[in-house]
């Protein structure tokens, strides 16, 4: 079978909220159950591959942002074909924004995003911080951590991923968080955010396998810790 | 502000600090929030009658430890006034000098070394301008408190503003060598050789890729670091190699011993001084520093931020301990985001033989985060004082524990084995 390939999208430039743990939770679940895997970093420059089965970005450095944005513009028409192709994507925060159609930063300046999403975010001098988790409708109570300045707020051609009664999410206003549009997911959620929800990192193998027709049948883990950990964390102050 | 309001300003501090002390509490933050709120500008006249006035040490990483070798340093030939209870708000600095004055409000030294917290450090030199500064690296650290790297480097940007007389940067950290340009005080610059530098990653350094190799001259320079068969560091200072034998371990200490001697250079002192100096400098307050536990040495290791959990780790490659705890809180002071754990690369703890416990708030946390590392924990126990004596009674008699601990868990901790053990001087 051929490997399964994860993309890492700028793993210099979008790395300072430990979202590179999302990588690692995705392959590591794939070896456990002796599935091939290769991860393929891609930073500003490098080719991106046609033939990803998962996409995944980071939160980074509101100048990290700027460095990357021409970067990642210029990726706009790959990236939205991949996206009506089914790959699957899981982009946070930072990412997630991108995927947007603009930033509109405080001061008015309107940043161009790629349009993968149907949502708008505006920056504000208020930060939006602390420990989150979010229901969702497919993958259960997903559990991790919010920093984001940026006020999201989502059209008509997405849905949000969950709600949030602890947090702020998107936006602070409607309970909403994170967008989801067929494969493509954005979501606030540092922690990272796959580490205490395995339910949602197996539904995005599930769904890359069979964005693939390949039959595969995922073998249980044992899901203890990870479980145990999510617990812990949503009963853990704001 | 007159001598008489100095002095009631020193009365009053000193007497809230026996306050507190007649309360068995440490008091290293209180006496000085009085003297701060009640007599706003004693600060800033007391520090203008020291003839060698103050230096600021600040940076995310090594504040405590590399202040303890500035003071040392300087005490060879200054009688120097220093926070050394790693109370680094303005406030601690305050309780630290009322608690060093004279009941009159005399001072009796040459120089002050203040390690400050990088937002308190803007506030201090609002206050008192800073005579020289040491600047130690820019790391992620504290996003839920800073937001961002870019604000902490701004923070220290405004420390190297202030300071008039010598400003003393770490060439090696790119945000904190830019800060030059913010100065127009003397600059100097220590670091590391080339073929050390992937030892010491920046942020933007974790995941590999060439590493930036700064052309700065350097005052100091690391050139070599201690090893199994050569137990000093070699530090290079005007084209001499000299040996030093450092008793604050890891690679991070070495490094920050070189931004010590700089500073020390920079304000006149020779270089045998500087190396008489660093070499009597013991571990800081849970830096390190070793306790012996029922014959067992147990070492305990503050861990704060990814650079620096990465720069401690290391340490097990020569302590070689028969068991480790990784102590994870997330209260106020550590953190509550506890994302940054998956930013530590945990191999030296696979290679280590070791039992291991995770422990504290989050042990569950890192747990999962050694889960995904393939690396096996024996024991999920968030109480800390249990996880400590299980560890304890789980080596042989006269084995090593190492405990890898955030800032809340370290006090906790120090004080635990300050009550079943006794602390190596």
């Amino acid at each position: 079978m051929r490997a399964l390939r994860l993309v890492h999208l700028y793993p210099r430039e979008m790395n300072i909220y430990g979202d590179t743990g999302n990588v690692v939770v995705l392959r590591k679940r794939l070896q456990w159950r002796a599935l091939p895997v290769e991860v393929c970093p891609v930073s500003i420059g490098d080719p991106l591959p046609n033939d990803a089965d998962i996409l995944l970005g980071g939160g980074g450095q509101d100048a990290a942002q700027g460095e990357i944005g021409a970067d990642f513009a210029a990726r706009g028409a790959q990236l939205r074909a991949m996206a009506d192709d089914g790959v699957v994507m899981l982009t946070i925060c930072g990412s997630y924004q991108m995927l947007g159609h603009e930033f509109v930063t405080q001061e008015g300046r309107r940043i161009a995003g790629v349009g993968v999403l149907d949502v708008v975010t505006h920056g504000q001098h208020e930060r939006l911080i602390g420990n989150n988790y979010v229901d969702t409708p497919d993958a259960g109570r997903l559990v991790g951590y919010e920093n984001h300045s940026g006020l999201t707020t989502l059209g008509p051609g997405v849905r949000a991923l969950g709600t949030t009664q602890p947090g702020r999410g998107n936006n602070g206003k409607d309970g909403t968080e994170g967008a989801v549009r067929g494969n493509v997911i954005g979501t606030y959620l540092h922690g990272p955010v796959l580490a205490k929800s395995p339910r949602f990192a197996d539904d995005l193998l599930r769904r890359a396998y069979s964005r693939r027709g390949v039959d595969v049948e995922l073998a249980p883990l044992d899901d203890a810790l990870p479980e145990l950990a999510a617990r812990v964390a949503a009963g853990r102050p704001r | 502000m007159t001598r008489i309001a100095t002095v009631a300003a020193t009365v009053l501090g000193k007497l809230t600090l026996l306050a507190l002390r007649a309360i068995g509490r440490r008091g290293n933050a209180l006496p000085g929030l009085v003297v701060e709120k009640l007599f706003p500008r004693y600060l800033a006249r007391v520090m203008a009658a020291l003839p060698e006035g103050v230096v600021v040490v600040t940076g995310t990483n090594g504040k405590t430890t590399t202040t303890k070798m500035v003071a040392t340093v300087l005490g060879e030939r200054l009688r120097v006034l220093t926070n050394d209870t790693g109370s680094n708000f303005v406030r601690g600095a305050i309780t630290a000098t009322v608690e060093h004055a004279s009941w009159t409000g005399a001072l009796p030294f040459d120089v002050a070394v203040f390690e400050l917290d990088e937002a308190w450090a803007v506030r201090f030199v609002a206050a008192v301008a800073p005579r020289h500064c040491l600047l130690l690296n820019v790391m992620r650290d504290q996003l839920d408190r800073f937001g961002e790297i870019d604000t902490t480097a701004e923070l220290l940007g405004k420390v190297a503003a202030a300071t008039t007389g010598n400003v003393v940067l770490n060439r090696d950290d790119p945000r904190v060598a830019a800060l030059a340009a913010r100065t127009s005080a003397q600059v100097s610059y220590y670091g590391v050789a080339a073929g050390l530098r992937e030892i010491f990653p920046n942020d933007e350094e974790l995941y590999g890729g060439p590493v930036h190799v700064s052309q700065l001259p350097a005052a100091v320079e690391l050139q070599a670091l201690p090893g199994p068969d050569h137990p000093p560091a070699t530090i290079r200072i005007a084209g001499t190699d000299h040996d030093v034998v450092l008793r604050a371990e890891g690679p991070h200490n070495a490094q920050n011993a070189c931004g010590a001697a700089a500073l020390g250079l920079a304000l006149g002192l020779d270089a045998a001084t500087v190396l008489t100096g660093l070499a009597k400098v013991s571990p800081a307050f849970g830096r390190g520093q070793a306790f012996t536990v029922d014959g067992r040495r147990v070492v305990l290791q503050l861990v704060k931020n990814p650079a620096g959990f990465r720069q401690v780790l290391r340490t097990v490659e020569t302590e070689r301990p028969d068991a480790v705890v990784v102590a994870i809180n997330d209260d106020y002071a550590d953190g509550r985001d506890v994302s940054w754990l998956w930013d530590v690369d945990f191999a030296p703890l696979a290679a280590v033989r070791a039992r291991r416990t995770t422990s504290g708030t989050r042990a569950a946390d890192m747990a999962v985060r050694l889960h995904y590392d393939d690396i096996e924990v024996d024991e999920i126990q968030p109480d800390l004082e249990k996880a400590v004596r299980a560890a304890v009674e789980h080596v042989p008699p006269t084995g090593r524990v190492t405990v890898f601990s955030t800032y809340t868990a370290m006090w906790a901790l120090h004080a635990v084995l300050q009550r079943i053990g006794e602390a190596h001087r």
